[in-house]
C-alpha cells in the first residue's frame, strides 16, 4: 500500500498564521488561522491545535464563519474554490468552484446565499469585489458561476475592504481613494485625499479600512499614522472627516470595538498566543535539529533562536541570544545572528552573532552556552568578544564519543581557523568550566571558508577556499590537502558509516567532489550546481538540491557510489535555503528502493520564501483520517450506565450470554445499526430535539420488533433493564419498576423469560403513563 | 517695469496685539474684533473681509466681550465694569455706561436683540433693556459665588446658561432664579485640578448646553434635568471659546494649544433621524491660545494671543471655488502706519502709544538687477516720541519736507515742528490748536508741506495753512447734509491742487483746493475704497478696492510702466498688461517711492512677531 504511494512535497509548517485576520467562533471557543493551504483551528482555551481543515490545493486566502449557521465556516483559496466546513468536527461540507483566483472572502448575513470575494480578471493589478451566489443543491461540489460585479480598482488585501451597517454598504480603499458602494442605492461614492504632491501628504496612502457597528461611520488608516474617521459619506459634499494621529509608522490594521474605541495593531508583528513558526527576514542560521527535544532550531524573532516543534507546528520556545532591547525602526542596522550549531548531544549551543555598520567596524561576537538540567534550558557559559578579525563562515562542534572535553572549530574569512576547548575556569575550586582558544590554524592565508569533523572527530576537514586541507584532530598536524582548481567550496562533509572514507566537497562552481581518505585521491566528481548538501545522521546517504533554471531538484545518493539513489526533480519553484535531516522516533519501512532513504529520517527544506516543506508518501485522504475517526463515540465513552447500552462491553456481553444460553440466542443487533441511536450519538447536541421526544423513539428503537420476537426474548431483558436507567425520568413509576426489575433479575434463570414479557408490557404501560404526566402537567 | 534701487525696511518692530473676543453678525456679514489694548475693528466679510472701521484702544479699557444686537449696534463690556455703545458712523464711542459688578467677563444679547445680558465679576447677572439710543437696567438675577464668565441664551429668550468657576447655572428669564447647577468634573486627566473654569457655554434650542472648560472637555449637558449627555476631552490644555453655527448643526470651540476643532451634527445612521455631535475636523492655524472663536454659515472664524484672525471657508459651505474659499490669517490692520519723509528720507513709524523717527540708510554702491547692495550708512533712530495719556495713537503723518510730524490720539491733536542742525534734532510742540481740531481719523501734508489736511470724526475736513512756527485755518469743508460718515482716507495730487477723500461707504470726494470747493464725488461702488492715490502728471485718480480690482477716476486704461501704488493689504492682482507682480517680499505694510528710481519697502515678517509673543503651551512633538 505505502509503496504504490508516490513521493510528495507537502507544506509542513512556516506558513504565516497572521497572512489574513485570524476569526473567532461565535462562543470564541475556537480560533481559527489561515495557514498556507490549510485552516488551523485552535481552541482558545488550550490553545492547541484541534483541527486542521485540509482540502484547498493552494494557499488559503480567506476564512470566515457561515452568518447563517455558527457552526460553519467558509474558506477561499487561490484554487478557485470556496469551501464550507463543519469545523467542530473537522469536515468539509460543501465545495463551491468559482474558478477565478479568489482573494479574500466576506461574508454577510443580510446576503444569506451569497459570499463576497476578491477577484482579479483582467489587469494584473486590478482588483475587483463580486458577490458569488451560492447555489442550493445536495452534492459535494458545486459550480458557483453567478458572479454580480460590486467593486472595481480595489486592494487585494481584505484589510482595505470592509462592510457596514449590516451590509448597506461595502467601503473600499487602495492609493488615495476611498470607495462606499451602498447596496440599496446601488451607488458608489469616492472620496480622493490629494496625493504626494508635497510632503505634508506624502504618506495619505491608505492602508485598511473599518466600520463602525452600528453608526454610519467608517475609519481609514493611512501610511503616515494616521486615522480618519468618515462620517456622511453618503453625501459627496458634506462628507466629513476627523483626523487622529497616534502612530509614527504605518497603521497595519484597525477594528472598532463595542465602546467606539478603535484598536489599532502595531506594525510590528504582534506575539500570538498561537504561534507557528516566527519568520525572521532572513535565516542565516540555517535548520539544525535540537538533539534533545527533536525541535528544529533556526532564526525566530529578531535576536531570537526558536525552537519549533515539526510534530505539532508549534513553537517550542525562543532563545534570547543577543540579550539587547530591539529597536524596531527602518534603517537601523541590527545585530544579527549568523550562526550556530549544537555540540555534545545537544549539552552545548554555540552561537555567533555580529554587526556591521561600515567595513571596518564589524562587532562579532561568539557566546557558547550549557544546557541546565535542572532549568531545562541554556545558560550562558562563555562568551568571546571578536573571536575573529572578520566573518566567521563556519562552526562545527566535534561529535565524537571518545572525545572527553567538547570541542568547537570556527572558521573565518580572516583566514585562521580556531579551536576551542573547554577547560577549568580560574576558579579555585575548579568547578566552574569555559571555553578557551587551543589552536589557531590557517593554510597560506587564504580565506577559512568551512570546516567539518569526520564522524569519528578524528579527522577535521577546513577548506580554504578551493583547497581542502585534513588535519588530525588530535595533535592539529595538517595531514593533507586536496585542490580541484574548480572554484571555492561552497559545502564541505564526512561520510558517515560504512562511507566515513570519503569527504564530499561541493564547489561554487557547480562542481561536486568526493575524495576517498584513505587513498587520499579524488574518487568520483559530477556537475551539479549544489545549494545545500546535507548528510544523514542515521545513514550513510546524502542529499544534496540543486538549482537550475525551472526550480531546484533533490539528488540523493551515498558518496561510496556516484549514481545517486533517488532524484526527485523540481521540488520547489523557489531557490531552497537550507535542508536538515530530522531523525524519525519510529523508522518507517519502504521497501521500494527509490523511497529507503526516507525510513530513518525525514528531510525538510527551507525555501526562500521560508516555507518548511518535506516530502511526505501519505495522501491527503489518509492524513483526514484521525480528525475523521474522531466520530465514532463508542471508542471514548466512558463507563457510564449509557456506556452499557453502547460500546464493546456488549458484544463481550453478547458473547457471554451466547456462552451461557449457546443455540438458544439470537444474536442481537448491535446498536451501531440502530440507525436511531446513531442519529442521536452523531448529530450535535445542540441541534438535536428535546430529550422528552428522543425518548421514546431512543427506547422504543432498543425494543426488538416484532417481527423478530417470534422466539426466544430472553436476552432481551439485560438491555431493556439499562434502557430504563438510562432514561431515568424522576417520577415514582420508574423506581417501582426498578424494583420490580430488581426482583426479576433476582429471581432464577427459568423465570426470566416470562418476566421479560410481562417486562415489556409495563415498558410499555410506563410510556404511556410518561406522557399522561407530562400533559397533567 | 523700471529698475528700481528698492530700501528693504525691516527696523519696524511692530507687533499687533493679541484677539480676545470676535463677535459675527448675521445681518450685515460684519465681524467686530477686540483686542487686548482695547481697540475693536469691525471687519466686512462681503467686501474680501476688508477691515472698514476701527475704535482706537485705551490702556485701561481691556475689552472681554463684544456682541452686536439689533443688527448694527455694538457694545463691549472690560475690566474696568463699563459697558461700551461704539457709533458705527461717526466711528466713535456713544457712551460708556458702568455695571456696578466689577469687571465684566461675559455679554450676550437676547435672541429678539432687546435685552442685553451682562455676567460680573461678583457673581451677578444683570439684565439691561437695550432702548434705541441707550441701555437701561432692568434687574438683577439670582447672585452666584464666583465671577460669572460665559453667557448664552436659549434661542427662545426664556432661559440662559452662565458659565461661572466649577459650574453651570441655568437661569430662569422670567423669574430672575436659577433652575439648575451644572457641576463639572474637576478631574483633568485623573488629576483634581484646582478649579475648573467654564470659558463658554452655549445653549442650543432642543435644551442642550454645550460647555467648554479649563479641562479641555467639551461637554453636553441635557438642562431640562440638568445632567451631562456626553464628553468630549479634545485638549490637554484650556479650550476657552465656542460659537455655535446659526441652523445648531456645527460648532467651533478653540484650544490654548492653538487648535480650532470643527463638531458636526451627524446622523447616525444614513436611514435614522439619530443625529449625534461628532467631533470631525481638527485646524491648527494657531500657535498660541485661540481666545475666539466664530462662526458664519460659511467659514469658521478663530482668533488668539497669536494676533492673526484666521476664516478658514467650510468647502462643502462654498458655493464656487473662488479667492474667497481659501483660507485668510488677517495679521495687520488695514490702514496706514508708516509715513514718509521724501526729502529726507526719514520714516515715521506709528506704535499704539509712541511714534518712532528713522532715516533710511544710504548706500554708494551699486550693482545688478537682484543685488543686495552694502549700506555705507545704516539706518539711524531719530526720535522716540511717546504720547501723553492712556489712549492709542488713531493716525500720525510727517511732511514730505521732514519738518513737521503731526498725530491724533481720540481726544487730542499734536502737531511738531522739527528742526534739524546737522546731526541733531530739536522737536518743538506747535500750542494752541484749535478747539475743533480734537481728533483725526486721518491726516495728510501737502507735497510742498505747506498745508495739513485733517480729516475728523464729525466728518468735516479741515484745511491748515502751515507757516513757520505757527499756522492758520484756511477752511473747513463740512460733510455733506445728513450724513456723518467720516473720512477716513486722503489723497492729494502732487501739484496740490486737488484732495480726494473717502469715508467707508460712500463714494469718493474730490476737492478743489484752489477755490475750496467740491468738485466732484466717484459714484460709490460695491465694495469698500482700500487706497487712493492721484497720478501726478495726468492728474487721474486711482482707487483700490476692498475686491482687488483698482479703478481709475476716468476710464484712460492703466499702462505700463506703472509704479505700484499699494499698500499692505492691497493684494496685487495679475491684469493683464498694467501690473507686475513681485513675490520677493515678506508681508509688506508700506510702500512708496521715494524719487523716479528709489523705492522704500517696509517688510514685517511673521516670525518676528511670533518670536515676540510670549511662548506657546508647550507640546510634545513626536521624536524630539
Amino acid at each position: 500500500m505505502v509503496e504504490e504511494e508516490s513521493v510528495r512535497v507537502v507544506r509542513c509548517g512556516g506558513s504565516e498564521l497572521n497572512f489574513r485576520r485570524a476569526v473567532f467562533s461565535a462562543d470564541s471557543k475556537y480560533i481559527f488561522c489561515v495557514s498556507g493551504d490549510f485552516v488551523k483551528v485552535h481552541s482558545t482555551a488550550t490553545e492547541e491545535c484541534v483541527h486542521i481543515l485540509q482540502g484547498h490545493r493552494n494557499l488559503v486566502t480567506g476564512i470566515q464563519l457561515n452568518p447563517n449557521n455558527h457552526l460553519q465556516l467558509y474558506s477561499c483559496s487561490f484554487d478557485g474554490t470556496v469551501k464550507l466546513w463543519d469545523y467542530v468536527d473537522g469536515i468539509l461540507i460543501k465545495t463551491f468552484v468559482v474558478g477565478l483566483k479568489l482573494h479574500a472572502l466576506f461574508t454577510l448575513p443580510s446576503a444569506e446565499d451569497s459570499v463576497f470575494v476578491i477577484i482579479n480578471k483582467e489587469k494584473p493589478d486590478v482588483f475587483q469585489l463580486v458577490s458569488v451566489k451560492l447555489p442550493k443543491s445536495s452534492s459535494q461540489e458545486i459550480e458557483a458561476k453567478e458572479l454580480s460585479f460590486v467593486l472595481d480598482y480595489i486592494n487585494q488585501s481584505p484589510k482595505c475592504i470592509a462592510f457596514g451597517n449590516e451590509g448597506e454598504y461595502v467601503a473600499a480603499v487602495r492609493d488615495f481613494y476611498l470607495s462606499v458602494y451602498f447596496f440599496k442605492k446601488k451607488t458608489t461614492s469616492r472620496f480622493t485625499l490629494s496625493s504626494s504632491r508635497n510632503k505634508k501628504h506624502a504618506k495619505n496612502n491608505f492602508t485598511c479600512v473599518a466600520c463602525h457597528p452600528k453608526e454610519d461611520c467608517i475609519a481609514t488608516g493611512h501610511k503616515d499614522g494616521k486615522i480618519r474617521l468618515w462620517r456622511n459619506f453618503d453625501d459627496d459634499k458634506k462628507y466629513t472627516y476627523t483626523c487622529l494621529h497616534w502612530h509614527h509608522d504605518m497603521v497595519m490594521d484597525l477594528a472598532f470595538s463595542v465602546t467606539e474605541i478603535i484598536v489599532i495593531h502595531r506594525n510590528l508583528e504582534a506575539s500570538a498566543v498561537i504561534q507557528g513558526l516566527v519568520k525572521d527576514s532572513n535565516i542565516f542560521t540555517g535548520l539544525m535539529v535540537d538533539p534533545r527535544t527533536k525541535a528544529l532550531v533556526l532564526n525566530g524573532k529578531p535576536g531570537h533562536l526558536q525552537f519549533y516543534s515539526l510534530q505539532h507546528d508549534k513553537q517550542l520556545y525562543n532563545l534570547d541570544i543577543i540579550q539587547q532591547e530591539y529597536i524596531n525602526d527602518y534603517g537601523l542596522i541590527q545585530i544579527e545572528l549568523t550562526k550556530a550549531a549544537f555540540g555534545c548531544y545537544g549539552n552545548w549551543l554555540a552561537t555567533v552573532e555580529q554587526r556591521q555598520e561600515k567595513e571596518t567596524e564589524l562587532e562579532l561576537q561568539m557566546k557558547l552556552w550549557m544546557y541546565n538540567k535542572k532549568t531545562q534550558g541554556f545558560v550562558l557559559n562563555t562568551k568571546v568578544n571578536m573571536p575573529h578579525e572578520d566573518h566567521i563562515t563556519a562552526l562545527c562542534f566535534c561529535n565524537a564519543e571518545k572525545f572527553e572535553n567538547p570541542t568547537l572549530v570556527t572558521s573565518s574569512k580572516d583566514g585562521h581557523f580556531k579551536v576551542w576547548i573547554l577547560t577549568d575556569d580560574s576558579d579555585i575550586y575548579k568547578k566552574a568550566v569555559g571555553w578557551t582558544c587551543d589552536f589557531v590554524g590557517s593554510y597560506h592565508k587564504y580565506q577559512a571558508t568551512n570546516c567539518c569533523f569526520s564522524e569519528d572527530g578524528s579527522l577535521l576537514a577546513v577548506s580554504f577556499e578551493e583547497i581542502v586541507t585534513i588535519w588530525d584532530s588530535e595533535t592539529w598536524e595538517l595531514k593533507c590537502t586536496f585542490c580541484q582548481r574548480a572554484g571555492k567550496i561552497r559545502h564541505l562533509c564526512f561520510g558517515r558509516l560504512t562511507c566515513s572514507k570519503y569527504l564530499l566537497g561541493a564547489t561554487e562552481n557547480g562542481i561536486l567532489c568526493c575524495w576517498n581518505l584513505l587513498s587520499c585521491a579524488l574518487e568520483w566528481s559530477a556537475k551539479l550546481n549544489v545549494r545545500v548538501m546535507e548528510p544523514d545522521p542515521n545513514s550513510e546517504n546524502i542529499a544534496a538540491i540543486s538549482r537550475s533554471s525551472v526550480g531546484s531538484d533533490l539528488f540523493v545518493f551515498k558518496p561510496s557510489e556516484p549514481r545517486p539513489l533517488y532524484i526527485q526533480k523540481n521540488i520547489s519553484r523557489e531557490e531552497v535555503q537550507w535542508g536538515v535531516f530530522v531523525p524519525r522516533d519510529v523508522p518507517e519501512s519502504f521497501t521500494s528502493e527509490a523511497y529507503q532513504w526516507l525510513n530513518r529520517s525525514q528531510f525538510y527544506f527551507l525555501t526562500k520564501s521560508q516555507s518548511l516543506l518535506t516530502f511526505s508518501t501519505k495522501s491527503p485522504e489518509e492524513k483526514l483520517t484521525p480528525t475523521s475517526k474522531q466520530l465514532l463515540a463508542e471508542e471514548s465513552l466512558p463507563t457510564t450506565p449509557f456506556y452499557f447500552i453502547l460500546g464493546k462491553h456488549r458484544e463481550q456481553q453478547d458473547e457471554k450470554i451466547n456462552e451461557a444460553f449457546e443455540s438458544e440466542l439470537v444474536q442481537l443487533p448491535l446498536t451501531e445499526n440502530i440507525p436511531a441511536i446513531s442519529e442521536l450519538l452523531h448529530t450535535p447536541a445542540h441541534v438535536l430535539p428535546s430529550a422528552s421526544f428522543l425518548c421514546s423513539k431512543f427506547v422504543s428503537s432498543l425494543l426488538l420488533s416484532k417481527e423478530t420476537k417470534s422466539g426466544e426474548e430472553i436476552p432481551e431483558d439485560v438491555d431493556m433493564e439499562e434502557g430504563k436507567e438510562s432514561d431515568d425520568s424522576d417520577e415514582e413509576n420508574d423506581f417501582t419498576e426498578k424494583i420490580q426489575d430488581t426482583n426479576n433479575t433476582d429471581l432464577g434463570e427459568d423465570l426470566l423469560h416470562q418476566l421479560s414479557k410481562s417486562e415489556e408490557k409495563e415498558l410499555r404501560k410506563f410510556r404511556k403513563v410518561d406522557y399522561s404526566w407530562i400533559t397533567v402537567l | 517695469m523700471g529698475e528700481f534701487k528698492v530700501h528693504r525696511v525691516r527696523f519696524f518692530n511692530y507687533v499687533p496685539s493679541g484677539i480676545r473676543c470676535v463677535a459675527y453678525n448675521n445681518q450685515s456679514n460684519r465681524l467686530a474684533v477686540s483686542r487686548t489694548d482695547g481697540t475693536v475693528e469691525i471687519y466686512n466679510l462681503s467686501a474680501n473681509y476688508f477691515q472698514e472701521k476701527f475704535f482706537p484702544g485705551h490702556e485701561s479699557r481691556a475689552t472681554e466681550a463684544l456682541c452686536w444686537a439689533k443688527g448694527q449696534r455694538l457694545f463691549s463690556g472690560g475690566l474696568n465694569g463699563e459697558i461700551i455703545e461704539y457709533d458705527l458712523q461717526a466711528l466713535n464711542i456713544k457712551y460708556a455706561m458702568d455695571a456696578f459688578g466689577g469687571p465684566i467677563w461675559s455679554m450676550a444679547v437676547s435672541p429678539c436683540g432687546s435685552q442685553l445680558l451682562v455676567g460680573c465679576e461678583d457673581g451677578s447677572v444683570k439684565l439691561f433693556q437695550i432702548t434705541p439710543d441707550k441701555i437701561q437696567f432692568e434687574r438683577n438675577f439670582d447672585r452666584q459665588k464666583s465671577r460669572i464668565l460665559s453667557l448664552s441664551w436659549h434661542p427662545s429668550g426664556t432661559h440662559i446658561a452662565a458659565g461661572s468657576i466649577d459650574y453651570i447655572s441655568v437661569f430662569d428669564v422670567k423669574s430672575g432664579s436659577a433652575v439648575h447647577k451644572m457641576l463639572v468634573d474637576r478631574q483633568y486627566m485623573g488629576v483634581s485640578k484646582r478649579k475648573c473654569i467654564i470659558w463658554g457655554v452655549a445653549f442650543l434650542s432642543d435644551g442642550t448646553v454645550i460647555s467648554v472648560d479649563s479641562a479641555g472637555k467639551v461637554q453636553f449637558w441635557d438642562s431640562a434635568t440638568g445632567t451631562l449627555v456626553k464628553n468630549h476631552l479634545i485638549a490637554n490644555a484650556d479650550v476657552q471659546s465656542i460659537a455655535v453655527s446659526d441652523q445648531e448643526d456645527s460648532f467651533v470651540v478653540g484650544t490654548a494649544e492653538g487648535t480650532v476643532f470643527h463638531f458636526q451634527l451627524v446622523s447616525v445612521t444614513s436611514n435614522s433621524s439619530e443625529k449625534q455631535w461628532v467631533r470631525t475636523k481638527p485646524f491648527q492655524h494657531h500657535t498660541h491660545d485661540v481666545r475666539a472663536v466664530a462662526h458664519s454659515p460659511t467659514a469658521l472664524i478663530s482668533g488668539g494671543t497669536d494676533t492673526h484672525l484666521v476664516i478658514r471657508p467650510l468647502m462643502e459651505k462654498v458655493e464656487v471655488k473662488n479667492y474667497d474659499a481659501a483660507l485668510r490669517k488677517i495679521t495687520f490692520p488695514h490702514r496706514r502706519l508708516i509715513s514718509c519723509s521724501k526729502k529726507r528720507h526719514l520714516l515715521l513709524f506709528q506704535f499704539a502709544h509712541h511714534l518712532e523717527l528713522w532715516r533710511l540708510g544710504s548706500t554708494v554702491a551699486t550693482g545688478k538687477n537682484g543685488d543686495t547692495l552694502p549700506l555705507s550708512k545704516d539706518a539711524d533712530h531719530l526720535l522716540h516720541l511717546k504720547t501723553k495719556g492712556p489712549e492709542n495713537i488713531i493716525c500720525s503723518c510727517i511732511s514730505p519736507c521732514g519738518s513737521w510730524i503731526a498725530y491724533s490720539t481720540t481726544s487730542r491733536f499734536f502737531l511738531y515742528r522739527l528742526n534739524y542742525e546737522h546731526d541733531n534734532i530739536s522737536l518743538q510742540r506747535v500750542s494752541k490748536m484749535p478747539a475743533f481740531l480734537r481728533s483725526a481719523l486721518q491726516i495728510l501734508f501737502s507735497e510742498d508741506s505747506t498745508k495739513l489736511f485733517v480729516a475728523s470724526n464729525q466728518g468735516s475736513l479741515h484745511i491748515i495753512r502751515l507757516l513757520e512756527g505757527s499756522f492758520k485755518h484756511l477752511h473747513t469743508f463740512q460733510p455733506q447734509s445728513g450724513t456723518v460718515e467720516s473720512m477716513c482716507l486722503l489723497a492729494i495730487s502732487p501739484d496740490g491742487n486737488w484732495l480726494a477723500a473717502s469715508g467707508t461707504s460712500a463714494g469718493v470726494h474730490v476737492y478743489n483746493i484752489k477755490h475750496l470747493k467740491l468738485h466732484c464725488t466717484v459714484p460709490a461702488y460695491n465694495f469698500p475704497v482700500t487706497a487712493l492715490a492721484i497720478a501726478p502728471n495726468t492728474n487721474n485718480l486711482v482707487i483700490a478696492h476692498s475686491d482687488q480690482q483698482p479703478l481709475p477716476n476716468d476710464k484712460t486704461l492703466l499702462y505700463n510702466p506703472l509704479p505700484p501704488t499699494n499698500e499692505s493689504d492691497v493684494i496685487r492682482r495679475r491684469t493683464a498688461h498694467a501690473f507686475k507682480i513681485s513675490k520677493i517680499y515678506k508681508p509688506l505694510l508700506f510702500m512708496d517711492l521715494l524719487d523716479e528710481r528709489t523705492l522704500v519697502a517696509v517688510e514685517r515678517p511673521l516670525d518676528d512677531i511670533i518670536a515676540q509673543l510670549p511662548p506657546p503651551i508647550k507640546k510634545k512633538k513626536f521624536g524630539t
